[in-house]
């Protein structure tokens, strides 16, 4: 089953994509973004498998996604379309392999044994830890009426946990159509150098 | 008054605001599960020992020093400028263990109707967990 979570602090910004999209999976909101702190999540859309016994199969994930985004042509303001072809075709690829998991269970070639899956957990550092703590907080403050403070504490954790998408993205400035892409985003993406912004997932077609 | 937060939960105590966050001892087992024995903080099988040194600013009479209790126990703390608002986080240490084990960490989410649902509700069945965002 697809336990799909929005990891937004306003349900009025989420509500008007659910209502669009009238999913028939379970769909939830997480308005601290607990799920960054609970499974080291950096970025949307991140994935993780978990069998019927509630163990880990593969562990946090870009879903299907794959890095494309400094292809991103500001002519056009569009990706070319050959790069959205690769990207429909990892999408496409890595939705086939949660098919065949959800058939095969542990028996399916996408399915890491308990080895693999733990050497393709990610560590979490203790500046992340300290971020996600400011995190909660500063929404706290945020929905308190102590919007300048809590933008104070979103500023720290953006320096303390620099590769968290989620808290930049969520903390910062949005353009009318409610999405963080403006200057500061991709002034952040351009700066990556090598980083990616979706890492690679371990999966044959996902590059 | 002051505020707690910790796991995703909010809770309310009277209490000063300031540079430390006193609670007395239920307090700290309701909001936290800690709680303080012989031994020293403990949670389930787990007990972390008080230094003799350190006793004294983290315990008097019923009341126990929560923000420098959660330091000696290395997981990280975050407060308001008022000391009023104080943020009780995790470990990463703690996260790292929990996602070696591969047990599924568990959480309570609301759906957009506001009603709970917690990942062991979908026990028994292979489950996709998948983020989104408005942003």
């Amino acid at each position: 089953m697809i336990v799909s979570v929005a990891m937004d602090a306003e349900i009025e910004a989420a509500q008007p994509w659910v209502d669009v999209a009238s999913p028939t999976f379970v769909t939830l909101i997480d308005k601290n973004h607990q799920l960054s702190s609970l499974y080291n999540m950096v970025n949307v859309p991140q994935a993780v498998w978990i069998d019927e016994d509630g163990k880990i199969v593969r562990p946090t994930e870009s879903g299907g996604s794959i890095d494309i985004l400094r292809e991103f042509d500001m002519e056009i303001m569009g990706f070319k379309p050959e790069a959205m072809e690769r990207a429909a075709a990892a999408k496409a690829t890595y939705t086939q392999a949660v098919k065949d998991w959800a058939i095969n269970g542990k028996e399916s070639p996408y399915a890491f044994d308990p080895d693999a899956a733990r050497d393709h957990v990610e560590p979490m550092t203790d500046d992340m830890a300290l971020a996600h703590t400011k995190f909660q907080l500063g929404q706290f403050l945020l929905h308190n009426g102590r919007e300048d403070e809590a933008n104070g504490v979103f500023a720290e954790c953006r320096d303390l946990h620099p590769y968290s998408w989620n808290i930049f993205r969520q903390t910062s400035e949005k353009m009318d159509t409610g999405i963080a892409a403006g200057e500061a985003f991709w002034g952040k993406v351009m700066s990556l150098g090598d980083e990616e912004y979706y890492k690679t997932v371990d999966m044959p077609g996902m590059s | 008054m002051i505020t707690i937060l910790n796991e995703n939960n909010v809770t309310e105590l009277d209490g000063v605001a300031g540079s430390a966050l006193w609670v007395n001892r239920d307090d700290m087992a309701a909001v936290t599960g800690w709680t303080l024995k012989p031994e020293g903080f403990c949670k389930d099988e787990v007990c972390v020992p008080v230094p003799a040194n350190k006793s004294g600013e983290l315990i008097a009479d019923d009341r126990v020093n929560l923000s420098e209790a959660w330091r000696l126990m290395g997981k990280p703390v975050a407060a308001s400028s008022d000391g009023d608002v104080w943020s009780l986080g995790e470990a990463a240490n703690d996260r790292n263990d929990a996602m070696l084990s591969l047990e599924a960490p568990d959480f309570s989410l609301p759906d957009f109707s506001g009603k709970l649902h917690s990942l062991t509700d979908f026990r028994r069945k292979r489950v996709l967990l998948i983020t989104w965002a408005s942003w």
